[in-house]
């Protein structure tokens, strides 16, 4: 897998962090939603959008891998997708 | 010797059995449809049709039968789970098994061998204490054994401290157990057959017909039909199929890997499971060296088999059984098991009406055949969820009760 900071490293220095899925809004979400968000899976079959993580140097990126072939189709940054700072409510009032 | 048994097989007087009969046509509606003709399938078919009378049924699956993960599986069957819900569950099937052969009338070779989960590590030894304390509550034959007694159990073990990962004891069963896997689905499908009940093979569900959320019917590669219920049990393919149906599953499609060696005479008796080495091994009646590791690193819909699977595993074999360096490997596969998160099955209702699920099963469902086939068929027949398998519905996730057994699972995931 080419590493967008390391570049081609084997397979097994890389964790894999599950598909890429927005999270929901902690503080005005229900339950449910919550639940949803934490156990339910896509389990896509076909091209996925996902998180891998280089263990040897904790750098997290996004890679889109094809779940029948096994190919990996592209890996970037997560930068380009998350282009704009998050701000999560401060749960500490 | 062998030219009677030739001249046996070629005579007429004597014709093969055929288990069950070929696929004939698809009728228009079935009271139930069950889509995976896997031993799960089956066997609530069987049940549906032996316990219930319900025997208007089609189980549909896309392939041949069984050739699914009951037919990938490495055989164990026990039930010295950890929690309270997967004892008791697990028990059962273990009771069933016993008298399985005689129930179907077909041999599923169940044997006892007993089962011994080494324990290389402080942490390792405390979830053995902790499992046999809460499954001799419960009535299971379960306790922690020591070198001494292992050496006994199972003196070709490597009991030695020089090497990376000494033993320090083990979580013994005795009532662990092998049994044929064709065996259990062939019996099955044969007993169904007999009540009835239609076994359609290359027959694949491709959708489903969904009215007032209530499901009416499935489409099909050979057409559409109606039918009352539905049951869906198809191990990694669960997550399509319920997208059909339009829910969610907390499940990933993880490829398991298995291999067996030549056939050797028989030196191993009991079921050797190391969950911190990631290996579990058995001696098949064949006399192969029957072996699996941990469920591959990351979600995948292929049944491809990897070396890196190969070499990890004999990495660790050989610290266990030193002497079998020489053996070589004769066939590899995988299965793509359902995992969740809590290592539980998903059993019973789904947001849709008179849609049933069976799902989950993961790396530990080939041993739960015969409970899970006769509980969702009481399930199926009544409309109300058996007390026994009541804990593992879906709604489990929402209520944030998951029941976990990763501590129980064989190997470390
Ligand atoms: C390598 C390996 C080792 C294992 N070892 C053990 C073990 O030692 N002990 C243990 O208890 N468990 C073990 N398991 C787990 C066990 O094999 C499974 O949990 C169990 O066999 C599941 O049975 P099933 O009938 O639900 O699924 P399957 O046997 O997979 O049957 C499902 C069927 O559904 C069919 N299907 C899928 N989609 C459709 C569709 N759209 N339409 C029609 N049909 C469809 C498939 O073709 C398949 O035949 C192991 C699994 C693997 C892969």
């Amino acid at each position: 897998m080419r590493c967008p900071l390391n570049g081609v490293r084997n397979i097994s220095e890389f964790i894999c962090g599950g598909e890429v899925i927005d999270m929901p809004d902690a503080d005005n979400c229900n339950d449910r939603e919550w639940a949803d968000y934490i156990f339910m899976e896509n389990n896509t079959r076909g091209v996925v959008r996902e998180w891998w993580l280089h263990a040897p140097t904790s750098y997290w990126f996004i890679a889109e891998r094809d779940t029948v072939s096994n190919e990996i189709i592209k890996t970037y940054p997560a930068s380009e997708v998350y282009n704009q700072r998050i701000d999560y409510p401060d749960t500490q009032t | 010797m062998p030219w009677n048994l030739l001249k046996y097989g070629f005579n007429r007087s004597y014709p093969a059995d055929r288990h069950f009969p070929l696929s004939c046509a698809l009728k228009s509606s079935y009271d139930i449809v069950i889509i995976g003709g896997g031993g799960h399938g089956l066997a609530a078919a069987y049940y549906l049709a032996k316990d219930w009378g319900i025997s208007n049924i089609a189980v549909l699956e896309k392939s041949y039968l069984a050739g699914g993960n009951t037919a990938r599986n490495t055989t164990i069957i026990r039930s010295n789970y950890l929690t309270q819900e997967g004892i008791r569950f697990y028990d059962e099937s273990l009771q069933l098994f016993r008298d399985l052969s005689n129930e179907l009338d077909y041999n599923v070779m169940y044997t006892e061998r007993g089962h011994l989960t080494l324990a290389h590590t402080d942490a390792a030894m405390r979830t053995a204490r902790w499992r046999a304390e809460v499954n001799m509550h419960l009535g299971v034959d379960s306790e922690v054994v020591y070198p001494e007694d292992i050496a006994k159990l199972c003196p070709q073990l490597n009991l030695g401290v020089d090497v990376r990962y000494p033993i320090l004891g083990a979580l013994y069963h005795p009532p662990g157990a092998i049994a044929r896997h064709d065996g259990v689905a062939w019996g099955y499908a044969k007993g169904a057959a007999e009540y009835g009940v239609e076994i359609h093979t290359q027959t694949e569900v491709t959708g489903l017909k969904i009215e007032n959320n209530r499901v009416t019917g499935v489409h099909t590669t050979r057409g559409d039909i109606q039918c009352g219920k539905v049951l869906q049990a198809v191990s990694g393919m669960s997550s399509e199929v319920a997208r059909m149906a339009g829910f969610k599953l907390p499940i990933k499609t993880i490829p398991l890997q298995a291999c067996v060696t030549e056939s050797v005479k028989p030196f191993l008796d009991p079921i050797i499971v190391s969950g911190s080495l990631h290996v579990y091994v058995s001696q098949s009646s064949r006399g192969e060296l029957v072996m699996g590791a941990s469920a591959d690193p990351y979600a995948l819909y292929s049944t491809r088999s990897t070396l890196e699977f190969k070499e990890e595993l004999m990495m660790h074999l050989l610290e266990l059984f030193p002497f079998v360096g020489k053996l070589r490997v004769l066939r590899q596969w995988a299965g793509m098991a359902d995992m969740t998160p809590d290592f539980s099955p998903v059993m019973g209702l789904t947001p849709v009406e008179n849609y049933y699920i069976d799902a989950g099963w993961g790396t530990w469902g080939f041993k739960a055949t015969p409970v899970c086939g006769k509980r969702m068929a009481e399930t199926l027949a009544t409309g109300k969820i058996p007390s026994i398998i009541q804990s593992f519905d879906l709604e489990r996730f929402y209520r944030f009760e998951q029941v976990g057994e990763r501590g129980a699972a064989s190997v470390g995931n």
